[in-house]
């Protein structure tokens, strides 16, 4: 699905990523973790081309295209999704009007037709249901005055109508209570399939007792410096990050 | 130091046109009225142009204005004008009474009022009632430079409303105002007056438009005079040509318990300058001033307010909300005065723009002078450009870069356009907003 080799990045100046290798195939869910300041949201930033990350060497591919060279609405559009830390808020816009006009460029992409109002309506309020969302969510303006669990949710309700081949999640276990938590992880496991790829950033472990990962990976300092399966979240749950950045160090030296 | 210009030749220009007015009017050169326009023009050559040395004219230079000679409407014969112009300025969309007038002056009217309400042109309420407006008319609003002078010497007509007490209207009213030719450069300089009885209430909107290929200014003032309990709302959307100028002068006079509420939407126009100045006289009144003003080009555009609380327990809101694109300046000066009897005043500002070139500019001041000691004042002011992350936000869901762009200006201008209380109305403002920006048009579902 996603191969990415040796990618750096820097922010105003200071490198963040220092050359990422990662390969995430069809129907596999990797997750991201690592200490704060390790790269982890960075990396989720520069896959959905953000524009204040300089990709500095490397290279990503999506199913072989060149994801870097592309704007993010290209991105988006070839099949990626960023479900953000932090969604932003967009008063007068309403989310009905938001989803429908990214689902028809998405659609348009894809070669299909732009959907009708009627289909529209049934396709979101059958995953709206789903999350337990009121549907009075959809005429209101996106994510404004949206509680921090309404604004996960809501991301959530754009993975599952946009469809995307690779979703990348940024933190989205912050700041949610254990049944939000639960909504959300159950989204996200009804999204996934054998034809699409999940990458999940995350700082704890607990989000993976919902969302069980295929891989871990440990960012520090921008790179990964340890890859294992999902007992390596448990290990971290239980000693932290340390004994693994002592391990990295003594490496490089 | 630069001396400050006399523009002499100029100020003759429009004396010699004030005799040719005087000589039109024939037996109306008696009347009160004409008492008043002369006092105007006397006042007029008194005094100069507004120039940058003055305070409130800092950041609007003017001269653009004082290189043309306008003939007065009022000296010439009445404007020819097609049926389809006054069709395509008029908005349709909301059900109204209405009045059209063209170059200042009353054209035509589709009404249906109560008893009780007196509406239509100043110039035949002078024929024929003068007495009705005689107590409120050129009361309020003081000759207090060049324009408000112009438009009091050669001011014949005008919209009036007067409403009895306990006259709700129902449906809005809106006032046309076409100004334009073909042939002269023309100055419109219409004279506006609503009296507000005891707990009555109305909307009404301007709607100033321009026509012909002639650049033009309009001058106009406007008073208002909002008595006990008494609720008005005044939408003032302006689109004059995009060469010619507009230098509005509102001035409003409130009781107590009275409501009075301004919109301005500020979007055609090369120079535009509104002064929108309420007084809070009586007690628990109240004033909102809204505001949207998108510039593109080279347009300037300056709004001054000044809210004087004269009493206790009054409030003020004032929002004044900018785009500005291309090489267009803004300006914004929000005073507010808290004069010492007026404890208890609670009184909010804040101007908020942004700017979409690099090349647009704003100049912002608030300016507050409170003599009381137990007052709620708060003001503020931010310019910035559009945020990047939300930029991003909109397009990693696909969505284009400029459809992105228009979603963010849309959500700026929101907390100002969701205040007006005429749907109709809020969709136009809406469209117009992406249409004068030139941008791809973004609507809710």
């Amino acid at each position: 699905m996603i191969t990415i080799k040796n990618l750096h990045a820097n922010v105003a100046g200071n490198g963040i990523l220092r050359g990422i290798d990662l390969e995430v195939k069809k129907g596999e869910v990797h997750a991201i973790m690592g200490p704060n300041g390790s790269g982890k949201s960075t990396l989720a930033n520069v896959l959905a081309g953000h524009e204040a990350y300089e990709v500095t060497g490397g290279e990503v591919l999506l199913e072989g295209k060149d994801l870097l060279d592309m704007a993010p609405e290209d991105r988006a559009r070839e099949g990626v999704f960023l479900a953000f830390q932090y969604p932003v808020e967009i008063p007068g816009i309403s989310n009905a009007t938001f989803l429908k006009t990214a689902l028809n460029e998405i659609r348009k992409c894809r070669g299909e037709e732009e959907i009708s109002a009627k289909e529209f309506l049934q396709l979101v309020r059958k995953e709206m249901d789903k999350l337990g969302m009121d549907e009075k969510m959809l005429s209101r303006s996106v994510n404004a005055g949206f509680s921090g669990g309404e604004k996960k949710r809501n991301e959530i309700l754009q993975l599952a109508v946009l469809n995307p081949k690779l979703a990348l999640l940024d933190e989205t276990d912050s700041g949610l209570d254990i049944d939000a938590l639960k909504i959300v992880s159950e989204g996200v496991n009804n999204f996934k399939n054998k034809d699409n790829a999940v990458i999940l950033v995350t700082h704890y472990q607990r989000l993976l007792n919902y969302i069980v990962p295929d891989f871990v990976h440990v960012l520090y300092k921008g790179r990964i410096i340890k890859s294992g399966g999902k007992e390596l979240a448990l290990e971290l749950e239980e000693k932290g990050y340390d004994w693994l950045i002592k391990e990295d160090e003594a490496v490089g030296v | 130091m630069n001396k400050i210009p006399e523009n002499t030749e100029l100020k003759k220009w429009y004396s010699d046109q004030f005799d040719s007015f005087e000589n039109k009017l024939n037996g109306g050169a008696d009347t009160y009225f004409h008492q008043i326009r002369k006092k105007a023009i006397s006042r007029f050559g008194e005094i100069d142009f507004p120039h940058q040395k003055n305070e409130d004219w800092k950041y609007t230079n003017i001269s653009p204005v004082l290189k043309y000679n306008f003939k007065p409407a009022s000296v010439l014969s009445e404007t020819k004008i097609e049926d389809s112009l006054i069709e395509n300025a008029f908005i349709s969309e909301v059900e109204c009474c209405s009045f059209v007038f063209v170059n200042g002056r009353l054209h035509s009217s589709k009404t249906n009022f109560p008893e009780g309400v007196t509406a239509g042109s100043l110039s035949e309420i002078m024929k024929k009632n003068p007495e009705l407006v005689k107590q409120h008319i050129a009361s309020l609003s003081e000759n207090d430079n060049s324009f408000s002078a112009l438009n009091a010497a050669f001011s014949e007509d005008g919209f009036v409303l007067l409403i009895d007490k306990n006259i709700q209207l129902e449906k809005p009213i809106q006032v046309l105002f076409l100004t334009g030719s073909d042939t002269e450069n023309l100055l419109a300089a219409p004279r506006n007056l609503i009296v507000a009885g005891k707990n009555s209430s109305a909307e009404i909107i301007f709607n100033y438009r321009g026509f012909g290929s002639k650049v033009y200014l309009n001058s106009s003032v406007t008073e208002v005079f909002a008595d006990d309990a008494s609720n008005i709302t005044l939408y003032n959307l302006q689109e004059e040509n995009d060469d010619s100028f507009h230098i509005e002068k509102l001035q409003a006079h409130q009781t107590a318990s009275s409501n009075f509420t301004h919109f301005s939407f500020t979007l055609g126009g090369k120079i535009i300058r509104n002064d929108i100045n309420t007084k809070l006289s009586g007690e628990n009144s109240a004033s909102h001033l809204w505001g949207l003003y998108l510039g593109k080009n080279e347009q300037l555009i300056d709004h001054h307010t000044f809210i004087d609380h004269s009493v206790p327990h009054c409030e003020s809101n004032e929002l004044f909300k900018g785009i500005l694109d291309d090489n267009s300046r803004g300006v914004f000066n929000g005073k507010i005065l808290v004069q010492k009897d007026a404890q208890k005043t609670n009184a909010f500002q804040s101007n908020k723009a942004v700017l979409l070139n690099k090349n647009a500019k704003i100049d912002t001041k608030p300016q507050l002078e409170i003599y009381a000691d137990d007052v709620k004042c708060t003001h503020g002011a931010a310019i910035g450009r559009l945020d990047d992350t939300a930029y991003f936000y909109i397009r990693s869901r696909g969505i284009p870069a400029d459809v992105a762009k228009s979603m963010q200006i849309r959500a700026f201008a929101t907390d100002v356009v969701e205040k007006i209380e005429i749907d109709e109305l809020k969709e136009i403002i809406n469209h117009k907003i992406f249409e004068h920006l030139r941008r791809v048009e973004v609507v809710n579902e």
